[in-house]
């Protein structure tokens, strides 16, 4: 089978690809393992809503229209909510095809599925970010009484034995994690590494609405001083609760949460954990306010005072004096251990001579290294708000606009030679 | 911005472009970037030694210090030793304090604040029962380590605080300490 761009994966990434694709009327399939937004109905637990508020989810030539913009999505509203953009736009989606290989060829590009193969001049990967829990290696260790978990195993308390959780990470995932599993009764550790604390509400608005309004969103990868540094800082500490309260460090101690530091072992059937807690906690904390300060100044410097509450601070996360160090997996009776440690892609299926020394694509704003091939839907790809359904619109236009300007140029190049 | 009001450019006498020209130039090539840091020790008597240092790796050769440094150790007259010269453990401390000091010196730099004065006291506490095998359960080791600064600088408060928070990040001894180690001892 022959077209000109395969775009694998049809998750918001993939589907907003296939509509500028469609609107500069380039000839594409959409290859999906799955079926749309797959990811959302397979690997994910049971309570988790959307981070970001139901407005902001603007895709090209899709929006939201219900009554609740400020609400969180669930998990259900999410996919039903991307596969109506599927309907609507009517993206070319080849549905349950495994791609199982994506090789160069004489004029291009092979993309080998599980049910036939396409030629194609052009590939777009916007298979995600997403695609495999990190499990650290000290997990190895673990006595084999201990179940492990990871975030995309995990669906609800009700599946835990009872007894003791150690939640490790306090990102996003970790974080609300500990926090329902402590609710169901089961009392939660966390090991607390580095981490990014924002309130939900601030000032009255969103943070979200704070970030999307004073064009930190729109920050390019060009822009920045480390892109490094910003593809690779954790998600925020956030949850998407319908009465919009703040989850932190603070709240989760509230509840009976205990923190420690980061997992920094596991030796003789005792975790070992870092005894820089207290400097993580403080690097989150005036992290927060220097955030909280340049919202306040955007703020003023832009006449938005009046539009917004009055300006807030917010305690100091606590550390008790002495955090435990090491933690008896029997005597302090845990049962299970979630992996809340991140997540990677996977590229197993790609044979492309793309990845970098630590398995991630070179490319420079989603412009791979290899003519023709683009990357969609990684965190920071080409702004800060890559990685958000609302945010790869604009990188999808961006690349698709490369892509045609490729495509026209290779045009030329094939009547000429 | 303070840079805008500073007369003179901001110097602590950190070099951080050839710091974060080294970053990068590691970045592409790691094996660079693998050091083996070296000391060697020679008893002289009783709970006396002298440790020094001189070579080290790194870089992809074998490097020198300009000089041999030596630090002399010992106990104090209340562990019945003659008091010749520092306590194993204060060398840690020692090494701990310069490590966030020299780091408070780069981040400062890279961040364009100017430091006047930057003074740390240290306080390790310890239940020598431990050592002395005095009870199974208390450990040798520190049982915590206080750090307490005084900074004087061109910077808000908070500004300081992170420029400290930043230096424990990015320190070799604070995660020495903080962080489990493998530690081989063999004898010949």
């Amino acid at each position: 089978m022959r077209t000109t761009t395969v775009v694998i994966g049809a998750g918001q990434a993939g589907l907003a690809m296939s509509w500028w694709l469609a609107r500069r009327s380039i000839d594409h399939v959409v290859i999906e393992r799955g079926e749309v937004a797959h990811s959302w109905k397979t690997e994910r637990w049971d309570s988790l809503t959307l981070l970001t508020p139901n407005w902001q989810s603007r895709l090209p030539g899709y929006g939201y229209q219900g009554n609740d913009p400020d609400g969180f999505r669930t998990m259900p509203e999410t996919i039903g909510f991307i596969e109506r953009y599927a309907e609507v736009m009517s993206a070319p989606v080849r549905s349950h095809n495994r791609v199982t290989s994506v090789r160069s060829r004489e004029e291009g590009y092979e993309v080998v599925t599980d049910h036939g193969n396409w030629q194609c001049g052009t590939v777009v990967l916007a298979t995600g970010a997403c695609n495999t829990a990190v499990v650290p290696a000290v997990a190895e260790a673990l006595p084999s009484a201990i179940t492990t978990l990871t975030p995309m195993q995990y669906r609800n308390p009700g599946q835990l034995e009872e007894g003791g959780v150690l939640v490790v990470g306090a990102s996003a995932s970790g974080v609300q994690i500990a926090d329902e599993i402590q609710r169901s009764g089961r009392p939660v550790t966390l090991a607390v590494g580095e981490h990014v604390r924002v309130p939900r509400v601030y000032r009255g608005k969103d943070i979200k609405w704070w970030m999307d309004a004073s064009g930190v969103l729109d920050q390019r990868h060009d822009e920045v001083d480390d892109i490094v540094r910003a593809r690779n800082v954790p998600s925020l500490q956030l949850a998407g609760y319908s009465d919009r309260r703040t989850i932190d460090l603070n709240s989760l101690t509230g509840i009976g949460v205990k923190l420690v530091g980061r997992l920094a072992g596991i030796n003789a059937g005792k975790a070992q954990f870092s005894g820089s807690l207290r400097n993580v906690c403080a690097l989150a904390d005036l992290k927060m306010i220097r955030l909280l300060k340049t919202n306040d100044e955007w703020a003023r410097e832009n006449g938005r005072d009046g539009d917004v509450g009055a300006p807030q601070r917010f305690a100091p996360t606590e550390v008790e004096e002495s955090p435990p160090l090491l933690l008896d997996f029997t005597r302090s009776r845990i049962k299970t251990i979630i992996w809340a440690t991140g997540f990677r892609p996977d590229y197993s299926w790609l044979d492309l001579p793309i990845l970098d020394r630590k398995g991630t694509i070179r490319h420079d704003g989603g412009i791979v290294d290899a003519p023709g091939v683009y990357l969609l839907g990684m965190p920071f790809l080409r702004r800060r708000k890559s990685s958000l359904i609302d945010g790869v619109g604009d990188d999808a236009r961006d690349l698709s606009a490369h892509l045609a300007s490729y495509l026209r140029e290779r045009a030329v190049t094939n009547v000429t030679a | 911005m303070t840079t805008a009001t500073t007369e003179k450019p901001v110097n602590n006498g950190v070099n951080v472009d050839a710091l974060f020209g080294a970053r990068e130039a590691l970045t592409k090539a790691p094996e660079a970037a693998q050091f083996k840091w070296r000391a060697s020790c020679e008893w002289i008597k009783g709970t006396q030694s002298r440790s020094t240092v001189e070579g080290f790796y790194g870089l992809g050769a074998e490097q020198k210090h300009k000089t041999k440094f030596s630090f002399h150790s010992d106990h104090p007259e209340v562990f019945a030793s003659e008091d010749t010269g520092a306590t194993p453990v204060e060398i840690v401390l020692a090494g701990l304090a310069g490590c966030l000091t020299a780091g408070i010196a780069a981040v400062a730099q890279a961040r364009d604040v100017q430091l006047r004065s930057v003074k740390a006291t240290l306080e390790a506490g310890m239940d020598i029962r431990g050592i002395l095998g005095a009870d199974p359960d208390v450990r040798n080791g520190f049982d915590g380590i206080k750090v307490l600064y005084k900074i004087d600088a061109d910077a808000s408060p908070d500004d300081i605080k992170a420029i400290v928070a930043q230096s424990q990040k990015r320190s070799a001894v604070y995660d020495i300490i903080t962080n489990p180690t493998n530690v081989t001892v063999e004898v010949k």
